[in-house]
């Protein structure tokens, strides 16, 4: 087992850089006002290649690696707080079915992304869940 | 461009804290992560409420919170715990973080 200070500095540099390639796609192309496009998008992309993480050999090679890019760049890359504050912005604003619509939808379309990836590739353990 | 920065520093912390909750307190359910998507999102709630914008933005709303939070972990993780379980955590998680962030921004107000 790697050390485990090692594993988080691997999720601490990981995390950094999804959080700013999610950062750089959100200045190309802004959410705006209405559905949040950007962010849905990043959130499926990054479901369905946590899934997928098993199938890169360096992932399954070392624990480091793992743990590196999945908890660490795709959490980061992914976000759950901006889901929830468009959600409640959205409902602020009086958009009722496009706030349940963009919740459920980001759930349903990960969900989906994760299944059909899951199907192709090894489970994950448990650790790289996180 | 140096906001990107900030992002980076941000999430530097708030990605191996994720890590280290979700090892610690992720069980039956996974409460770890479901903690630190609803704290996030509180967070982020407060920043929108107080209007917060520039390199302090980037630093804890784009970095800390969206580094801290994460929809792939939520959205594997409810796929293993199956049917019953899965939706149960969904839910919750959905739910609280919803309520979290919209605390967050009336406590700002």
């Amino acid at each position: 087992m790697a050390s485990s200070s090692r594993v988080l500095l691997a999720v601490a540099v990981g995390g950094a850089a999804g959080a700013v390639l999610r950062f750089l796609l959100g200045e190309v192309a802004p959410d705006g006002a209405g559905f949040p496009w950007t962010t849905f998008a990043i959130n499926v992309v990054g479901c369905a290649l946590l899934a997928g993480l098993e199938l890169l050999p360096l992932a399954r090679r070392s624990e480091t690696w793992a743990a590196g890019i999945g908890p660490g760049l795709l959490g980061g890359f992914t976000t759950f707080s901006a889901t929830s504050e468009q959600g409640r912005s959205l409902l602020a604003a009086g958009d009722t079915l496009l706030a349940g619509g963009y919740l459920l939808g980001t759930l349903a379309a990960c969900l989906v992304a994760v299944g059909v990836v899951g199907r192709i590739a090894p489970p994950l353990p448990r650790e790289d869940e996180m | 461009m140096s906001d990107a920065l900030w992002v980076a520093l941000g999430a530097s912390v708030g990605a191996p804290l994720r890590f280290w909750l979700g090892r610690r307190l992720d069980g039956a359910l996974p409460w770890g992560t479901l903690a630190v998507n609803v704290a996030a999102s509180l967070v982020l709630g407060l920043c929108v409420g107080w209007s917060v914008d520039g390199a302090a933005l980037a630093l804890v709303g784009a970095g800390f919170c969206g580094g801290m939070s994460t929809y792939s972990s939520f959205a594997v993780q409810t796929r293993d715990l199956g049917r019953g379980r899965g939706t149960t955590y969904a839910v919750l998680t959905l739910g609280l973080g919803l309520g979290a962030a919209a605390l967050g921004y009336w406590l700002a107000g």
